[in-house]
């Protein structure tokens, strides 16, 4: 087989960081703060480079609707083994607007113009742990889904075999291609970018398209009413023995009786 | 005071007759850099260095404002890709407890470490190498410097001193030849100037290389010791003496540079050395043998290597101040955790008075340290050349704030401090060798002093010939200077942030009190300040004082400008600092020119009677 594969690629907040609310409850500080790929994305990236090393794939294609920053994302993607990056760009202010229907409809607009056998995405991204460009897309494009995928192989004559952890137990399913893949956590462990690859990856092909060219409308479906921080967890105390903590139990109306 | 200096005008010619004689690097080191301006003329060179005008009682402060750092998009792109992987290997491949237990590193984690390109840091990609410039390379240095002192350690005797000869001075085919290997840490490279008589006055080794008859190659004998890497590098940059025919017919040794290969043959090194700290780093003996150098091998001319030495050391000095604020930062951060979760006395420690006054002298150490990081590594960017006296400043002050963070970190841990677990034991061991290595801190602390005054000097001398030949003009100008109490031809109150108006008049005052104190001591000790080292010390620690101070404030007014959200903060670091290292300096410019000959002659006397005894001369108040 010689696929081709576009990886959805999406710049958030770095997972180490200690995410702050702004003061006004609109959303998160973002400015300064530190940014990388979500890792999600990064495990079907590299799942993505792996097919290509064992000749499953013939080319890698990072994608990602974002700002002018996540120009470094996409970089990032090809220092990692994708072999050029399609970028839509929008105004770095309307980041925090675009929801995962945006991105599957600009996907669909790309992989109509270009033919891809595969669209690989990460399960979640873990800012808004929205889960759905991967089955939105699906559905767009009217193509079989295999989500949360912990395994992917060769499934002959024009199909992957796709393993998912489920609840109690492996699925083993086998898709059609064209088909949307979504990585799961245990898919692989991404690989660090070496610094041939970075510089590489400077060369590499950076497509842009703004996002009016692509004929597709982004305005937001859903209004953030307030973002709050989680309630900060109350100092607990100590009880002497059971009948001091049933007492207090029922004091507190948990237990009744 | 005029007359007395046209009597007995300082000549430049009688310094180096004297600093040819004194068995001490500084001095000879102060000569390497400036060797070339005191041959091509006879007239005091002009310089826009902050620290050399500073020694004429001039406050030029191009270099200083604004702060120089500048890096495009392009290249905060390609550092913030390189950082993300570097973090990550120094979390979870690199393992700094155990090197440091096992004072070993593996190749395989070096290797490793390798195809993240920290080995090539500075050299352009067409050999091989990150292309990074030196600030990007300083942000990598100082996270290195926060995991692994040792790692650190290795990485830039590999490529800060290592090979940087080749990088520098090495010709299109050594470049071609050994910068490749060398940068993608195919093979290791380690930097030979150290013998067992000659450490600090590097201009004494004894290591030979004689021509052969026909001139195809060198023979080379030594030994060399406390070389870092010296157990597994494959590549060394080697000192030794190379007889060199003089004018007159005469044949005189001079220091020359070599690249040597492990594999020509005669090289063996020492067992492992066993250390107090960077104990991951290897540091052995390394004997040469009769080692054939094919005369390609010679890094520059013959004898131009005491100046190749000196410029390498230069040219990686502030590699060590990059490292020691990242060390600082993580000894503050160590600090936060436990002050702020540790109960005495029925309060958290952070509420304690002294407990903040530590905190608060971390910060402003780390502060100043990141800040000259910066400075020193965008100027470099920017193209200045004359930055040995900054940079030696850098060093001396970074190596030592660090050892200070770091204790104080110690302490306010308490008896966890000194447990292993802390790791802030592990930090102080490992911190101990940067005020000693790459220019102890009391050379450097001379070789400021000297190099400075010896600029002052000639432009004193200057000025007293073009008097004394009747320059009315000059006479004038310093009679001006003189009747107004000295001017300092530029002032930081004009360049700083306004919140910083207040401690930019200090730093102002300290500057002035600088070049008094500076003319003072030359128009006094004359060519003999070289060996008022009591002074001179003084000297350096006021100027080490004013160059964090002005660099502080510079950096502080490039984050207002660039409105960073940290500034107001940052305007509250750079007062203190201002504020305690103006004092500091005051101090020490007033100790400089009174000279306490007094407290001098008991130093000399109390000293020699112990030496002389061959231990302590005092009875023991129990005497029995």
């Amino acid at each position: 087989m010689s696929l081709r594969i576009l990886v959805g690629v999406k710049r958030v907040v770095d997972f180490a960081v200690k995410v702050r609310v702004k003061p006004d409850k609109t959303g998160v500080v973002t400015d300064g703060v530190q940014h990388s790929m979500n890792p999600f994305d990064e495990i079907a990236l590299e799942e993505a480079v792996k097919m290509k090393e064992k000749k499953l794939a013939s080319e890698v294609v990072a994608f990602t609707l974002g700002g002018p920053k996540s120009q470094e994302t996409l970089r990032n993607a090809m220092a990692k083994g994708a072999d050029k990056a399609i970028h839509v760009e929008i105004p770095e202010g309307d980041v925090a607007k675009v929801e995962p229907l945006h991105v599957a409809q600009a996907i669909q607009k790309v992989v109509e113009k270009e033919k891809f056998d595969v669209v690989f995405v990460g399960k979640q991204a873990i800012d808004d742990d929205a889960s759905q460009t991967g089955p939105l897309l699906a559905g767009l494009l009217d193509w079989p889904q295999a989500l949360y995928a912990s395994k992917v192989e060769d499934g002959g004559s024009g199909t992957l075999k796709v393993t998912r952890e489920i609840d109690g137990g492996l699925d083993t399913i086998k898709v059609k291609l064209p088909a949307v893949l979504s990585a799961d956590l245990r898919l692989n462990e991404p690989r660090y970018a070496t610094l041939p690859n970075i510089m590489k990856a400077k060369k590499k092909p950076l497509d842009k398209i703004a996002a009016k060219d692509l004929g597709i409308d982004l305005t937001p479906q859903t209004k953030i009413l307030e973002v709050a921080e989680p309630p900060v967890r109350k100092a607990g105390g100590f009880v002497a023995d059971v009948p001091e903590l049933v007492q207090k139990l029922k004091e507190k109306g948990f237990v009744k009786g | 005071m005029l007359s007395t200096l046209c009597k007995s005008s300082i000549r430049p010619s009688i310094y180096r007759t004297r600093w040819e004689g004194l068995s001490s690097a500084a001095a000879s080191a102060a000569k390497a850099t400036q060797n070339n301006a005191q041959e091509t003329s006879k007239k005091p060179q002009e310089t826009k260095s902050f620290a050399m005008n500073l020694f004429r009682g001039k406050a030029v402060l191009d270099q200083v404002f604004p702060y120089p750092l500048n890096l495009d998009s392009d290249r905060k792109e390609t550092l913030q890709m390189i950082i993300g992987p570097t973090e990550k290997f120094l979390q979870e491949v690199n393992n700094t407890d155990k090197n440091d237990e096992r004072a070993e590193i593996p190749r395989e984690v070096l290797n490793k470490f390798a195809e993240l390109g920290a080995f090539g840091a500075l050299v352009p990609p067409e050999y091989e190498g990150a292309g990074l410039n030196n600030s990007q390379m300083a942000k990598l240095a100082e996270i290195v410097g926060a995991y692994d002192l040792g790692l650190g350690v290795v990485m830039g005797a590999h490529q800060s001193i290592g090979y940087k000869g080749i990088l520098l001075y090495g010709s299109e085919e050594q470049k071609k030849k050994y910068l490749p290997d060398l940068a993608s840490g195919r093979k290791f490279a380690a930097f030979c100037l150290t013998e067992p008589s000659s450490g600090s006055d590097a201009n004494s080794i004894r290591s030979t290389a004689v021509k052969s008859a026909d001139g195809s190659h060198y023979v080379l004998n030594g030994g060399k010791i406390f070389i870092s890497n010296g157990g597994f590098a494959d590549v060394f940059t080697v000192f030794a003496q190379t007889p060199i025919k003089q004018a007159d017919g005469s044949t005189k040794n001079k220091v020359s540079a070599f690249i040597v290969e492990r594999g020509f043959g005669g090289v063996t090194n020492g067992p492992p050395e066993k250390k107090m700290g960077i104990k991951g780093s290897n540091t052995a003996t390394l004997n040469f043998d009769n080692v054939k150098i094919p005369a390609s091998n010679l890094i520059g001319q013959e004898g131009e290597g005491f100046k190749v030495a000196m410029n390498i050391l230069n040219n990686g000095r502030f590699g060590i101040p990059a490292a020691m604020t990242g060390a600082m930062k993580f000894c503050i951060q160590k600090t936060i955790e436990h002050v702020t979760q540790r109960t005495q006395f029925g309060k958290k420690l952070e509420e304690f008075g002294d407990v903040q006054e530590k905190v608060a002298m971390m910060l402003a150490r780390h502060y100043a340290t990141e800040s000259l990081v910066y400075m020193l590594a965008g100027n470099m960017d920017s193209g200045v050349m004359d930055y040995q006296i900054e940079a030696a400043a850098a060093k001396v002050f970074a190596s030592e704030c660090a050892w200070t963070v770091c204790d104080d970190a110690i302490q306010l841990y308490g008896g966890m401090g000194f447990m292993r677990e802390s790791q802030l034991e592990r930090v102080l061991r490992d911190l101990r060798i940067f005020r000693i290595f790459e220019g102890a801190n009391d050379v450097m602390r001379l070789f400021v002093s000297l190099t400075g005054m010896q600029h002052a000097g000639k432009h004193l001398a200057q000025v007293a010939k073009e008097i004394k030949s009747g320059g009315i003009a000059t006479l004038l100008s310093e009679l001006t200077k003189r009747v107004g109490g000295g001017n300092l031809g530029g002032s930081s109150s004009e360049l700083v942030d306004p919140s910083l108006k207040d401690a930019a008049a200090k730093l102002d005052a300290c500057m002035m009190e600088f070049g008094k104190t500076v003319e003072k001591l030359l128009i006094k000790h004359k060519k003999g300040i070289i060996d008022r080292q009591y002074e001179l010390a003084r000297v350096a620690n006021a100027f080490i004082n004013i160059y964090a101070m002005a660099v502080t404030l510079s950096r502080c007014t490039y984050s207002h400008k660039h409105k960073l959200s940290s500034a107001e903060h940052e305007t509250k670091i750079a007062n203190y600092f201002v504020e305690i290292a103006s004092r500091d300096a005051m101090s020490a410019l007033k100790v400089a020119q009174n000279g306490h000959d007094a407290e001098q002659a008991l130093i000399g006397s109390v000293a020699k009677e112990v030496l002389d005894n061959g231990g302590l001369v005092q009875k023991h108040p129990i005497d029995v």
